[in-house]
């Protein structure tokens, strides 16, 4: 099903009208508005009037993490206080929280958005939507709530762990979509086959699954394990929390909702624009928030953009899955590693482990260390010090074929390492560089 | 003939072994023979213990990876060349063996020897044929 057909699958002249219009009255909106935006635009010397295709877009400044860290709490907020009805932050591992304000519209908004998501995963306001991402100031719970009322479906507002508890509800009430982060999804669905639970007994139809970065691989396990679709669903608190763009179940991208969305790909080093298909940095300008609208934020996730009209029907464009967050890189004796590709190594030895994994930096004399410790999958049958060593050399070769550097390699019994409730926490880097 | 032995990896941390044997301890699970091949980083653990299934399922609950893997059990003659003939005989028919070590217990003057060997079936037919005694897994799990 379709949410907002006209919408999801209007013709590009059409999009493109809505959008140059849209981006027209948010950038007036926060020349007028939010002094550092103001200032950043005077500095380039761009007025909001420049704008008259949505090419000039790239007339404007960009803005960065940093920029919304200099200006907390509210500095870029665009409305008075008393037209902000709810805040949210992303916890942000260095430094202050990012914060981010919502008026009445933002909020309407922002259920439209993630009902259309939850649409393309096949609910409907029959569905019973099972929500187990945290409550709070994370945008998980509030986001994935707040669609899923407004496509007027019954909502379970779980929030994360308690995992024995998910399952009850899940059973008693029928659930038929799950929203949670996907490292938790693999928790649930491990719970349920301890507790002799097969996947024909739930009524899980379709997950919807974000807020971490995730592979192919993991897709797959899940897929399998729980029985059901999973989605992909992406978003940043800063930008307005999931519901960004959302992967249909044609599985080809994740559909940007750009009519408040313009999405552009930007080399990270040179910043100039990347074409259709070129990995870059994405750049998201809201083009409907009032509350605090962002121009060309820097989100520093590493994807790709689609124009091509989808199978699905819908002619939103699509990004890629997100290959890692220039956050989340790790420089390694001098190679760039992201945690997502150790996973899809990990995925390809399915029958002998797991996804359960976590990876150690350190340094010792000046170098620096580097292991990954992966469990081995459960029910394996081990006798022999050769068949451990063979599947060790044989992980290796994969990862120095993906990474370019040598790691050490430790399998652990099945459940050694903590299981995650929200984002699994996968790099343990101890280096004080 | 075939025996049931139980393998188990065990990551090499301090008190990883004395954990495992704890909670065989706790199911009343007595070890009739056992040896463990180890490495820098992991070992595993191999022994004949009174019940396979039920000490390889009290295990896979507490977190380790176990399984069952078939063994063969040989008495030998407690005397110079007791060891020696038994291989010869499986030497002569080519049998390879992958891993050997012995019972904690045995009858007086005689040793008895746990044989992983690549093809069971066919060393089981091999060694009777010269008469050589194979245990039943119940003698071993009575043994002692």
């Amino acid at each position: 099903m379709i949410w907002n057909e006209s919408i999801e699958c209007a013709d590009r002249e059409t999009m493109q009208g809505i959008q140059l219009e849209k981006l027209k009255k948010t950038v007036a909106h926060v020349y007028k508005n939010v002094e550092p935006y103001r200032k950043k635009m005077d500095e380039k010397g761009v007025k909001p009037e420049d704008i008259q295709s949505l090419g000039d877009i790239t007339k404007l400044p960009f803005i960065t993490k940093e920029d919304l860290a200099d200006n907390y709490p509210n500095g870029l907020f665009a409305m008075d206080m008393e037209e902000i009805v709810r805040i949210h932050a992303s916890s942000g591992t260095t430094g202050k929280p990012k914060i981010a304000g919502y008026t009445r519209s933002d909020l309407d908004m922002w259920g439209e958005c993630v009902a259309r998501c939850l649409a393309m995963a096949g609910a409907t306001k029959k569905s019973v939507v099972q929500v187990a991402y945290g409550y709070g100031l994370f945008t998980g719970g509030l986001g994935a709530h707040i669609g899923a009322e407004t496509m007027g479906a019954t909502v379970i507002p779980m929030s994360s762990g308690n995992t024995q508890k998910q399952l009850m509800f899940m059973q008693d009430l029928k659930s038929t979509h799950l929203c949670c982060t996907p490292s938790y999804a693999l928790t649930i669905a491990e719970a349920a086959e301890k507790a002799g639970l097969k996947p024909e007994e739930i009524s899980l139809q379709a997950g919807v699954f974000g807020a971490e970065p995730w592979t192919e691989g993991m897709r797959n396990e899940i897929e399998k394990r729980l029985g059901i679709h999973a989605h992909d669903i992406y978003g940043l608190s800063e930008v307005m929390g999931p519901g960004v763009s959302t992967s249909c179940s044609e599985n080809a991208g994740m559909h940007i909702m750009e009519d408040y969305f313009y999405p552009e790909i930007i080399d990270p080093d040179t910043l100039q624009p990347l074409p259709d298909g070129e990995k870059g940095e994405l750049v998201i300008t809201t083009i409907g928030k009032e509350g605090m609208p962002l121009i060309r934020y820097r989100t520093r996730d590493i994807c790709y953009l689609n124009h091509e009209k989808c199978k699905c029907g819908r002619t939103l464009v699509r990004m890629s899955r997100v290959f890692g967050r220039t956050d989340d890189m790790l420089i390694i004796r001098g190679v760039n590693v992201f945690p997502s590709q150790v996973e899809t190594v990990i995925a390809q030895f399915e029958d002998t482990l797991t996804m359960n994994y976590k990876l150690y930096v350190g340094r010792e004399d000046n170098k620096d260390t580097f292991e990954l410790a992966v469990e081995l999958a459960d029910g394996l049958a081990i006798d022999d010090i050769k068949f451990v060593e063979n599947l060790r050399s044989r992980v290796d070769h994969e990862l120095r074929s993906i990474l370019g550097i040598g790691c050490k390699i430790r399998f652990l019994n099945a459940g050694t390492l903590p299981r995650s409730e929200g984002k699994a926490v996968r790099v343990e880097d101890t280096r004080k560089l | 003939m075939l025996i049931k032995q139980m393998s188990v990896f065990v990551e090499n941390t301090t008190g990883r072994l004395a954990e495992l044997t704890r909670v065989l301890a706790n199911d009343g699970i007595d070890i009739k023979a056992s040896c463990i091949a180890d490495t820098v980083d992991f070992g595993i653990l191999r022994c004949i213990v009174d019940d396979p299934e039920e000490a390889t399922k009290v295990l896979k609950s507490n977190g380790f990876t176990a399984s069952i893997t078939e063994v063969i059990a040989v008495e030998l003659a407690d005397r110079p060349g007791g060891f020696a003939d038994v291989l010869e005989v499986l030497a002569a028919e080519k049998i390879g063996v992958d891993y050997i070590y012995s019972t904690i217990r045995s009858k007086e003057g005689t040793a008895v020897i746990v044989l992983k060997v690549e093809d069971p079936q066919q060393a089981i037919d091999v060694l009777q044929k010269h008469d050589i005694k194979l245990y039943e897994f119940k003698e071993l799990a009575q043994m002692g």
